[in-house]
């Protein structure tokens, strides 16, 4: 242990390497429950010192778990198996923005709304928009696959993604993907993304800016029942409407956030709609009509269109501040991540609902309707005895409910630790396999990140070794 | 023909090489597969289009032109290119977008589920149905323009996108792409042999009209019933959309993207090392034997 820490040391600097017993708690998790041991913290600023880590690691025999802010919440970042953990939040310079071929070269500890802001004079803006976006770095974005509500019309991170100048678990460097139309070979960038450190740490990133539309319209609808928002967010889309976002909150989200943010949310709203609109004047105009009519005719009591920017900025505050809200509330909580088919909506939310419940706690929902993409958010005080057991078994019965309705088991937060053990629920061996497989390509020796993502067994080969009650 | 069957018409290993075809379009790209290879055919059909989803389930062997029809009754499409003949397999297996790549995004962006046959003959799932997923690794990035060398694609689900209201092809002879490109808000498409431009601006019929009227000051524009054709010869191939003003002798350009459709095949880009070991690797992986497309290579 001190041998390698002398080594790390030696790598980089002394300071940027740390052992203290402060250091160490705050890198054993990320934002999710669950809880790792980190037993040495880097920092580097370069390629080269990212290199350097992953070097000495390997010399040592050990692992290395890439990490950025930290705001993950499937327990991707969490260190298990005696890692190096190499966080990348030193890494913040924005190297190179390019107005015209619309896109800039960042290292991966750039956080996301900066570089929104840092080309915000060109017209331009960088279109993922986690609600973490004012703490989450791009790299971590990278790992995730991160979304965000304006994903609905402009894709997720991998949409965004150009181009990533790669360190592998060997400690070489590979560039993946590229600036121009179609790079040769597999598409490894879109590989690479969403692999959740697995595959190597990323050390520059090429991303795709979007120009800032020229109309945008924001509205708010409010309805009685939970279903009949629902209904009309189907009802949208198959009014042939693409949204640039689509959320809804249920009752309980929206009075705490009320409370929070005084944005005039209704507090007897059983749900409400946050529907955003944007491209070019005339098709934003007939669009948001038309998204008024469908939902009336759904049942929406009230229809509000923000007037001006800061009404819009009120209303898009309270979407984004549901989670600061909800601490109010209770110390703790465990928000979930599952995508229906938005056809489901109506039935998998009432059944959600049932789950909790059944299981006596309490839950709210606030989420990415318009791609199905649910969040059912469950606050407790984890005090309580026996309360996190609950936690759990409710978590277990949403993700069945969602894949039972042909849903998947995340559509943006990833599946780390959280939800490796669920993989089987949706992929059958054979699939595994390949995923296994396409992992082994970048890092044959299983270096980087072990155990995330995959569940053991999912090799063909060691197919024997399930450990008990790994399949579900 | 179910997809079980077509695994089976796959085979694993001791079935030997064998290639997949479909409409013969691009057959070209990646080298033909050797000499004699078997040849199987992906079963076809459009499985299930549910509009409020805005995906549709087709076979790969399906034709591109009858997926289009389908989801046209609805009011919808793909971003796929609408090639006569070509198959909705072959063309995410070749993975070029289609002309309306600045606008509508690359193929690759489309592709939500993916069911192959690997090379033990075994049918395979990657990703999912919905329209967001980071459940797993993302495997059906890799398949897209892997040229059938990791697996054959079998049926996939794809994202749809509503048809545009309006749809104008203009062509000037007098205005510089680069100044339409700044003048426009997200066009479909800009295209330029070095003389001509073409433009096409989609949308509400409102926003075609005020789009035109911002192209009225950069040149003499033409109403066209659609974009200039490549001739069958010349080869494809991807830039900077910098560099694009410095081609020169007959080429017809993708403005903002990059793609290049020119006589001149150019020079290939340097090959990076470590890049090409992962590639190496994966290939094996997937296809130890190297029974899929046997000679079809992807560079």
């Amino acid at each position: 242990m001190d041998a390698l820490v002398d080594d790390l040391r030696a790598a980089l600097t002394p300071d940027r390497v740390l052992v203290s017993p402060l250091a160490l708690e705050l890198y054993a998790r990320d934002a999710s429950i669950i809880r790792g041991r980190a037993e040495v913290v880097c920092f580097p600023l370069t390629t080269e010192e990212v290199q350097a880590c992953v070097r000495v690691a390997r010399r040592h025999g050990r692992p290395f778990v890439p990490r950025g802010s930290g705001t993950g919440l499937a327990g991707g970042a969490v260190p298990v198996g005696d890692p190096v953990v190499i966080v990348t939040t030193k890494m913040t310079r924005i190297v190179e923005v390019n107005a015209d071929e619309r896109y800039a070269w960042v290292e991966p500890g750039v956080l996301n709304l900066d570089l929104t802001h840092h080309v915000a004079h060109l017209g331009l803006h960088y279109a993922p928009d986690p609600s973490s976006q004012q703490s989450c770095t791009i790299g971590g974005n990278v790992a995730t696959n991160s979304g965000g509500p304006h994903c609905l019309a402009y894709g997720v991170t991998s949409a965004h993604v150009l181009a990533i100048e790669v360190v592998l678990a060997d400690g070489s460097v590979a560039l993946l993907g590229g600036l121009d139309a179609e790079p040769a070979g597999y598409d490894l960038r879109g590989a690479f993304v969403g692999s959740e450190g697995t595959m190597g740490i990323a050390t520059r990133i090429a991303v795709r800016l979007t120009p800032v539309p020229p109309a945008v319209r924001t509205l708010l609808l409010d309805f009685g029942t939970v279903a009949d928002g629902a209904a009309t967010v189907t009802a949208i889309i198959a009014a042939g409407i693409v949204p640039a976002a689509l959320e809804m909150m249920d009752a309980a989200i929206t009075r705490a956030v009320e409370e929070f943010v005084h944005a005039g949310f209704p507090a007897d709203a059983a749900c409400v709609l946050l529907v955003e609109l944007d491209g070019l004047p005339a098709g934003v105009e007939a669009d948001a009509e038309a998204v008024a009519a469908v939902g009336r005719a759904h049942g929406a009591r009230t229809v509000r269109v923000a007037a001006d920017e800061t009404e819009r900025a009120l209303l898009w505050k309270g979407r984004k501040s549901a989670f600061g809200a909800i601490a109010r509330i209770a110390p703790n909580y465990y928000l979930h991540d599952a995508v229906v088919p938005r056809t489901k909506l109506v039935e998998v939310l009432a059944t959600v609902y049932a789950i909790a419940a059944e299981h006596d706690l309490v839950m709210m929902n606030v989420f990415h309707a318009g791609d199905g993409n649910l969040h059912p958010l469950i606050v407790f005080d984890k005090r309580e005895p026996g309360v996190l057991e609950r936690v759990e078994a409710a978590g277990a019965a949403i993700m069945k409910a969602c894949v039972a309705a042909g849903g998947v088991l995340s559509g943006e937060h990833g599946i780390g630790l959280e939800k490796r053990d669920y993989m089987p629920l949706i992929f059958s061996a054979d699939d595994l396999d390949a995923q296994a497989r396409l992992r082994d390509a970048f890092d044959p020796d299983g270096m980087a990140n072990p155990t995330k993502v995959l569940p053991s067994g999912s090799r063909c080969g060691d197919l024997q070794h399930v450990p008990e009650g790994a399949w579900i | 023909m179910d997809l079980n069957a077509f695994a089976g018409e796959v085979g694993g290993a001791g079935a030997g090489p064998v290639t997949v075809v479909g409409g013969r379009t691009e057959w070209h790209v990646g080298g033909a597969p050797h000499p004699g290879t078997r040849q199987v055919v992906a079963p076809s059909g459009v499985v299930e289009h549910e509009p409020a989803e805005l995906t549709v389930r087709v076979r790969a062997g399906t034709q591109i032109e009858e997926l289009d029809a389908a989801l046209a009754r609805h009011g919808q499409c793909t971003v796929m290119p609408i090639r006569p003949g070509a198959t909705v397999g072959g063309l995410l297996a070749v993975g070029h977008s289609s002309v309306k790549r600045l606008g509508h995004g690359p193929v690759r962006d489309t592709l939500l589920e993916a069911r192959f046959v690997n090379a033990n003959g075994r049918l395979v799932k990657a990703g999912g149905p919905v329209v967001k997923n980071v459940s797993g690794f993302d495997l059906c990035r890799v398949l897209v323009g892997s040229l059938g060398t990791l697996g054959f694609l079998a049926e996939v689900v794809l994202r749809c996108r509503p048809r545009p209201a309006r749809s104008v092809w203009l062509a000037a002879e007098d205005a510089d792409p680069l100044i339409v490109l700044r003048a426009l808000y997200r066009p479909a498409s800009i295209l330029w042999d070095g003389r001509t431009t073409w433009v096409c601006l989609e949308g509400a019929p409102g926003d075609v009209v005020d789009q035109q009227r911002a192209l009225s000051g950069i040149g003499a524009w033409r109403a066209v019933d659609g974009p200039p054709e490549p001739p069958p010869a010349w080869t494809r191939s991807s830039t900077r959309p910098s560099a694009l003003v410095n081609l020169t002798g007959p080429f017809i350009a993708e403005i903002g993207v990059g793609v290049v459709h020119a006589p001149v095949v150019p020079p290939p880009a340097p090959v990076d090392e470590s890049r090409l070991v992962v590639q190496q690797r994966l290939k094996t992986a997937f296809d130890p034997t190297g029974r899929l497309n046997p000679g079809r290579a992807v560079s």
